[in-house]
């Protein structure tokens, strides 16, 4: 009996490390939670066609940074873009990997998706508890054919640190300055009004069982669950529904080009299409590899996905990032990321 | 007779000596796990003790944008919320206890006791889960909304149930609580009880007594230290409760003076912000509210020996 248990602990042992040996080509990142399952999906498709594996922990976008900043793995994921200084003091590139949205869901009787109208300066009123009717004149202004009943509304809000909180205060403080002085945009923030909720499924579930609710969760969760949704008034003034080329158009609106970091933000981008509360998820290696081989191996692993998981991304909703974008990210590749003085990249 | 014999009594010796030092290193683990925990959070706190000062626990501002961060909101939470919880468990778990080993027909002892016994083995996020999905909706529908109408227009009492009926709140993390230190402190009572002579109770029932007075002057005496150990146990888990919380309270880093507002404790901001914090300060704050936690815990654990302490005394002065 002793002796088959310490046989079963030496060949698990070994299993260990034979494993671990075999995981050794294995690409490692961690960071970002939001683009965790495309990241997935994808890695599982690479590895049958490739036999190479990814290992990624989906720890959060501040683990992410922590991680690839004392060298544990070769990428690091975040879903807020890190300043063009943050960068450079680490010896860090970041380009843009996928790209999602953010949908503003209400819980309103006789109010079906799609027919309310809002737009940012009015959604931040709301969250800073000035506006705290529905049949207020500024909504009433907004959606004159609407019928809104003189019930409280209930703002709801992620209250664990995420991207998606990031892109939505963003939002809100591009489009009210009071939102920007009194909260002002980040992944956690001190909301003066509302109730908070965990994760996504808390802030929906909050958001359909409380009579006069809004709320905001990720485009997939929205669509999946068949919430009610509103437009949003864009940069250019026009109503847009969400949806994958909204998206898309936000994100090939945006000036990439003129920010060599992408430390672009899609909130708020101009265009008739463009859906205001866009954002991407970023991936972050370092310029000068300690170790090029896994950088490269990470980077094949991204041209696949630039190339071949577009339609594995749009099944899960998201969207993946437009062909201009990706040619520049390719561009930065080359010209960024090098070892002995040579790119680690090429284009075969 | 023929084991004696020098060398198995050397041996013996020897055996002795590293079995007792094997106990007296296990023994010592504790505390050195226990200081490298002290150790390792002060150091982790330091940057945001040293920012903040001891402005850190008065200060009801927690904003990550502008880099202030106080604790008093998650300090408050997390008191308040273990309040109720005991407030409401401990007299159901006294209850409970009793009703098991005194009252209890011996057909209904064991359903109870079983099922007593798998409350305590529900992990915490179904406690979370079902507080949300379950609890929250009849709570906003039914019983926040009679408790604003009813009570809240009472003077004093009624400013704890003010406002607009969430569901979820202070008061629920409350409830949930309850229901989850409930089984801890109905075990520990009734094993407490259990232990009371059966000549003490026969006595008693001898001398004319009746099961009431049984109960409050025979067997409630005799496990008064047992029975403030089951409350500890289970204030204990209250304080530290995470998963659970973190669902139904809110999550707001504000002081509300009613009891249906949203709020926070320790453990719920650092479960909701601890994977996104970025920047040293962030972290920081984040680790000293976990620092707090444990000198909250500590300052618990210390008041419960020492009123084992006097009550160990007035029971030896009173026999």
């Amino acid at each position: 009996m002793r002796l088959n248990s310490l046989r079963a602990c030496c060949l698990l042992a070994a299993a260990t490390v034979f494993a671990a040996a075999a995981g050794a080509s294995d690409i490692s990142g961690a960071g970002a939670t939001f683009p965790y399952p495309v990241y997935a999906k994808w890695a599982d498709a690479y590895k049958t066609l490739t036999g190479v594996g990814l290992n990624y922990q989906s720890i959060g976008s501040g683990g992410g940074i922590k991680q690839i900043k004392a060298k544990t793995v070769t990428f690091g994921a975040s879903d807020a873009p890190l300043k063009e200084e943050e960068l450079t003091a680490a010896g860090l590139v970041q380009f843009p990997m996928i790209i999602g949205g953010v949908v503003p869901v209400v819980n309103i009787k006789g109010v079906a998706a799609g027919q309310m109208t809002l737009d940012g300066a009015t959604i931040a009123a709301i969250y800073l508890g000035e506006i705290t009717s529905w049949n207020d004149s500024r909504i009433r202004k907004l959606n004159p054919k609407l019928n809104l009943p003189n019930a409280a509304i209930a703002p709801v809000y992620r209250a664990d640190g995420s991207g998606t909180n990031f892109l939505f205060t963003d939002y809100l403080s591009k489009s009210s300055a009071e939102f920007k002085d009194k909260v002002g945009a980040d992944k956690s923030v001190q909301w003066p009004a509302g109730i908070g909720a965990k994760g996504n499924e808390g802030v929906a579930n909050m958001t359909t069982q409380t009579d006069g609710a809004i709320g905001y969760v990720e485009y997939a969760y929205a669509k999946q669950n068949k919430m009610t949704s509103v437009l949003l008034v864009n940069h250019d003034g026009k109503p847009v529904a969400p949806g994958a080329e909204n998206f898309q158009a936000a994100a090939a609106n945006a000036d990439w080009a003129h920010s060599p970091a992408y430390d672009v933000v899609l909130t708020n981008q101009p265009g008739a299409a463009s859906w205001p509360i866009t954002g991407a998820s970023f991936i972050l290696v370092y310029r000068q590899p300690s170790d090029p081989d896994a950088v490269l191996g990470a980077l094949k692993f991204f041209a696949w996905a630039y190339k071949d998981g577009g339609r594995m991304a749009a099944d899960l909703d998201y969207v993946p990032v437009p062909p201009a974008v990706v040619a520049l990210v390719k561009k930065t590749w080359v010209s960024s990321i090098t070892a002995n003085g040579k790119p680690v990249w090429s284009e075969k | 007779m023929a084991i004696i014999d020098p060398g198995h009594a050397a041996r013996q010796l020897v055996y002795e000596r590293i079995f007792r030092s094997a106990t007296f290193c296990a023994a010592i683990l504790v505390l050195v796990i226990l200081g490298g925990v002290a150790v390792s959070l002060v150091r982790g706190a330091w940057p945001a003790l040293q920012m903040f000062g001891p402005g850190f626990v008065i200060h009801e501002v927690w904003n990550p944008v502008t880099g202030k961060f106080g604790a008093l909101g998650p300090m408050y939470g997390t008191i308040v919320t273990s309040a109720i919880a005991m407030l409401l468990a401990v007299p159901t778990g006294f209850g409970i206890a009793l009703f098991l080993t005194e009252l209890c027909p011996s057909w209904l002892k064991r359903p109870i006791g079983i099922a007593i016994e798998l409350l305590a083995a529900v992990p915490s996020i179904i406690f979370g889960i079902w507080g949300l999905f379950v609890l929250a909706p009849v709570l906003q529908r039914h019983t926040q909304p009679w408790l604003i109408e009813h009570v809240g227009s009472l003077p004093f009492v009624g400013a704890l149930f003010r406002g607009p009926p969430f569901g979820i709140g202070i008061l629920t993390a409350g409830i949930v609580l309850a229901i989850m230190v409930l089984p801890f402190i109905a075990a520990t009572m009734r094993d407490v009880f259990e232990t009371v002579p059966a000549m003490l109770k026969e006595s008693g029932y001898g001398l004319g007594a009746t099961t009431w007075e049984v109960i409050w002057h025979v067997v409630v005496p005799h496990s008064r230290v047992g029975m403030v150990g089951g409350v500890m146990l289970g204030l204990g888990r209250a304080l530290g409760e995470t998963m659970a919380v973190t669902f139904v309270i809110g999550n707001a880093h504000r002081i509300s003076a009613s009891l249906l507002a949203p709020g926070s404790t320790i453990s719920s901001a650092i479960a909701n912000e601890f994977t996104e914090a970025d920047g040293e300060l962030y972290t920081s704050s984040l680790i000293a509210l976990g620092l707090l936690l444990f000198l909250i815990t500590f300052t618990v654990i210390a008041l419960a020996q020492w009123m084992l302490r006097r009550l160990e005394r007035q029971g030896r002065g009173g026999a």
